[in-house]
């Protein structure tokens, strides 16, 4: 998947990962991806109800070796 | 002019029917154009407590939300200009682990039953704690409290402190981080009124 802008919050906990990607975002256009790649097992909940709160279109969300990755669409 | 009694009747039977329904749309409306909001009041001064409301008030501000936190009593320690110095005690804490953040994994998972009466009589036992603690925040990514309050500030969380306290431990403005409103129980109050959300911490 394409994306704009990449986030590493490798090693982050809660909450910092929901953190940087609101700043990520809040530096992006509308319409622009985010791809944030996480380690923390509760970001998987969480991304999605910062999604829906925010209405920020989470397009994709999956887990590959113990790590989180996905793709956040800046509304 | 007198009513007919029939169409009244109809009238009447029509709007129950499409009174609930408008009203249900209308409120959903407003529901989903306001903005939620919380207000916190932080009282406590440890290196443990002083993560609940920096945490809740910064991932609150990240969801769009208004938030405000009022600082008092022991809580006045989390806005002082430095966090460094704050500190956690195992001492009559019966819920809190004690592992070591270092060494190999066997070591790392052993609990230290230490009891309370140990703990209290061993000088600098705090201290040791609260570096074990500062070590064991770093090795799992979990943000400081500095960096917390920073985030939270950044993202539009509003501090007030209670004047009151300030003057009762002896503290001075200057003490304190900057971007504070100096307030009184009377200005919070109404704030917390509006508020979705009201945490006591």
């Amino acid at each position: 998947m394409n994306f704009d802008r990449e986030l590493d919050a490798r090693g982050l906990n809660c909450p910092l990962p929901i953190l940087r990607a609101k700043k990520a975002l809040g530096e992006m256009t509308s319409g622009q991806t985010l791809r944030i790649i996480a380690t923390d097992p509760g970001s998987v909940k969480d991304f999605a109800a910062f999604a829906k709160q925010t209405g920020n279109e989470l397009l994709s969300s999956a887990e590959n070796n113990k790590e989180f990755e996905f793709y956040i669409k800046r509304k | 002019m007198s009513t007919n009694p029939e169409i009244e009747e109809l009238i009447n039977k029509r709007l129950d029917e499409l009174l609930p329904q408008k009203l249900d749309a209308l409120l959903q409306e407003r529901e989903e154009s306001k903005t939620p909001s919380m207000a916190i009041i932080a009282t406590k001064g440890t290196l443990d407590w002083a993560y609940p409301p920096f945490i809740l008030a910064s991932t609150a501000a990240a969801l769009g939300w208004d938030v405000t936190v009022f600082f008092t009593f022991y809580g006045l320690q989390l806005v002082k200009k430095d966090v460094s110095d704050l500190k956690v005690s195992p001492l009559g804490n019966p819920g809190m682990p004690m592992k070591m953040p270092f060494g190999p994994d066997w070591f790392k998972s052993i609990n230290w039953n230490i009891p309370n009466i140990v703990q209290a009589g061993i000088p600098g036992f705090e201290s040791v704690a609260t570096s074990l603690m500062q070590q064991t925040i770093k090795n799992n990514g979990v943000a400081g409290i500095a960096e917390l309050r920073e985030l939270s500030q950044e993202a539009g969380v509003k501090f007030v402190v209670c004047q009151m306290t300030v003057e009762l431990f002896g503290f001075s403005h200057d003490d304190f981080v900057e971007g504070m409103d100096y307030v009184g129980a009377a200005s919070f109050l109404p704030v917390a009124q509006k508020a979705d959300v009201t945490l006591f911490i």
